[in-house]
């Protein structure tokens, strides 16, 4: 029974003891391929990772103020969250859209509501992540139609888009359109960016959701690395430069429980990549290095004696910034109850600046480097990661992989594994199924009023009588038959959306050409 | 013999989060039920639809978007209109407790917050269905 407890949530089986071997001795540098130990030879010595704070909820009025809060209060990147009807690809007043507006992010349905969310921030100036995915083109669009507004350089401009369709298929779930013209939308964004926008990141693609859904360690970079591989081989099969697109690649990890596993994740991916894109014909060093984002685990957090969630916090947050992480989201405490409050989003970013300004934990690259553990941990979880790859590349790749199922079904199988290993105990939660006590839950002190749908549709109201509408109807024109005939997308939605086209009337175009993927 | 519990677990709304959906799912069929999944994006007419076809005891319904004030009353009216009486509402997800009691109110059944036992929910489905199955 006793040696069942140190098994990994992966199957890793952890020793009593590791001594030096063959197999743990690391003699790479960070900055060289293939950059286990970090992507700059430096690290936080040189530059701190962005501390970027996911906020967004309600009008693009509210999301606005919580911005210039978190700036005021050192937060260094924004970082955007949409409600589902944004993500999805319909209007406020649409009938999906009911009782979502606002809810889990901010509601978008125009470049007015952009200029709203930004206003008084100058895009020249900071970076912007903005976690949207089947309508990146469209919010993308928005931001480059503000920043010209601005009078910026949009070369200079620089933020990321998720803008990773495969992940929403096997975890997710705000897909719009089936697989193949999703894929193609977004090789369309990587080209006009290389070209227009060479600064912007034009993908994040994303472990933390695969994790979220419950995959294990192993699985969470194994999916992640095997959807890059497929984004970066359409990219080529466009005729695309890995050399070129390959530099704006970037990642999104979860940061979970376990605290060494995780950090060996990292290391891992890296690793992992950059033996990947040299495989796929990249050249240029800074086309085969990993960087990413990371975010600390939601689904960790309880809602039963919630503050305890700030101690999972900071270990996970730590674990990122050991695992040499570019950008960092930690989470509010209360977030098992409800959209984080002020206060418990100043201590989360106030986490990280303890982390990055008390701990010492920044002052040398790689601190677990040459651990004899955390080097044979990161070479296991590497191991089984290539596992998943190879019975992924057998079946055809990820877009297959999805197709049939597999994906989702792993993940399903671990997320239902890790249930029953905490309500048979096998797992401990602390505050949940060990050292509960009871106790009353708190009220929500956070919730989205319903209201700002009204509010949203008298917006839309407004636009639509004093746009000039055959002007918007000429270029819904244009984009369809752009999509249709395999030109590129994105100047056509652009010029759409700076004429004042919404975003459904952008996604209702690309439903009418592409249709829509059902489940 | 008495037909095993019949249980449709339903995703209603944007919402794409089908881990606990799933989770519970399962955890319904290894205590013996018979599940039917809907799948992601269901509006209230579609979930009333498939439980009168698949002539199900009990609908959970999963959200975590927040729109819960909107989806309940909706199904509730729904099944209603339909005569489905000895049919369960229950469901689960990030739902305030003040949100729980008004829906409980209107007769919405138990709605489960994170951290639940599946077990508890599987027992509360057969211990109602054996209490109110008009057959």
């Amino acid at each position: 029974m006793a040696e069942n407890k140190f098994i990994t949530d992966s199957g890793i089986v952890i020793n009593n003891l590791y001594q030096p071997d063959s197999s743990n001795t690391n003699n790479e540098l960070p900055g060289e391929f293939p950059y286990t130990r970090g992507v700059q030879p430096d690290m936080y010595r040189g530059k701190l990772w962005t501390m970027r704070q996911y906020a967004g909820f309600s009008t693009a009025e509210e999301s606005n103020k919580r911005y210039k809060y978190l700036l005021a209060n050192g937060t260094m990147g924004l970082s955007v969250a949409f409600d589902l009807p944004t993500q999805i690809g319909y209007d406020s007043d649409h009938v999906m859209s009911e009782g979502e507006v606002g809810k889990v992010g901010v509601a978008i349905d125009s470049l007015r509501d952009i200029e709203t969310l930004f206003d008084g921030i100058n895009l020249q100036d900071i970076t912007t992540s903005m976690t949207i995915n089947a309508t990146a083109s469209t919010l993308l669009s928005f931001y480059i139609a503000l920043a010209k507004k601005q009078g910026a350089d949009i070369k200079k401009i620089s933020g990321t888009i998720q803008n990773d369709i495969l992940k929403e298929y096997a975890a997710r779930g705000t897909y719009i359109y089936p697989p193949k013209p999703s894929m193609r939308i977004i090789t369309d964004i990587f080209e006009y960016c290389s070209n227009e926008v060479p600064k912007w990141n034009t993908i994040s693609i994303s472990g933390y959701h695969i994790r979220e859904a419950g995959s294990t360690a192993v699985q969470e970079i194994a999916f992640t690395l095997a959807n890059a591989k497929a984004y970066s081989e359409a990219a080529i099969a466009k005729g695309l430069d890995i050399n070129v697109f390959g530099q704006r690649l970037s990642f999104f990890f979860n940061a979970h429980n376990n605290f060494f596993e995780e950090i060996a994740k990292f290391r891992a991916a890296r690793r992992m990549w950059a033996k990947m894109a040299k495989d796929l014909g990249a050249t240029n060093p800074k086309a085969m290095m990993l960087r990413f984002h990371t975010q600390t685990g939601g689904s960790t957090l309880t809602a039963q004696q919630a503050e305890n969630n700030i101690a999972r916090v900071t270990l996970q947050a730590l674990a990122a910034v050991m695992g040499g992480t570019q950008s960092l989201h930690t989470n509010g405490f209360d977030e098992a109850l409800n959209l984080p409050t002020e206060a418990a989003a100043r201590t989360a970013l106030r986490t990280q600046q303890i982390i990055a300004f008390e701990s010492g934990v920044v002052d040398t690259v790689d601190p677990m480097g040459g651990s004899y553990f955390v080097e044979e941990l990161t070479n296991q979880v590497e191991a089984q990661a290539w596992k998943y790859i190879e019975k992924i590349d057998a079946m055809g790749g990820s877009v297959s992989a999805i197709e049939e199922g597999y994906m989702q079904n792993e993940i399903a199988t671990a997320s239902y594994k890790y249930q029953k290993d905490i309500e048979n105990s096998e797992k401990v939660i602390v505050g949940v199924n060990k050292f509960a006590v009871k106790e009353e839950v708190a009220p929500p002190s956070f919730r989205i009023n319903d209201s700002i749908r009204i509010e949203q549709t008298e917006k839309l109201n407004k636009l639509k009588a004093e746009r000039n509408n055959s002007l918007v109807q000429a270029n819904i024109e244009s984009l369809e038959q752009a999509a249709k005939d395999g030109r590129n997308v994105m100047p056509h939605i652009i010029e759409a959306v700076e004429n004042l086209a919404t975003l459904g009337e952008i996604a209702d175009t690309f439903r009418g050409v592409f249709g829509e993927y059902k489940a | 013999m008495q037909r095993p519990v019949r249980v449709l677990v339903a995703k209603v709304g944007l919402d794409g989060h089908d881990r606990g959906a799933k989770v519970i799912a399962t955890a319904l069929r290894d205590a013996g039920m018979e599940v039917i999944y809907t799948g992601l994006r269901q509006t209230p007419e579609m979930v009333v639809q498939a439980a009168l076809q698949e002539d199900v005891d009990a609908i959970g319904v999963s959200i975590l978007s927040g729109a819960h004030n909107t989806i309940f009353p909706k199904l509730l009216t729904l099944m209603k209109q339909e005569g489905m009486n000895d049919v369960l509402l229950t469901g689960g997800g990030i739902i305030p407790n003040e949100d729980i009691e008004e829906l409980t109110k209107i007769g919405v059944g138990k709605l489960f917050t994170p951290g639940t036992n599946t077990q508890d929910i599987a027992d509360y489905i057969k211990d109602w269905v054996q209490k109110n199955r008009s057959f």
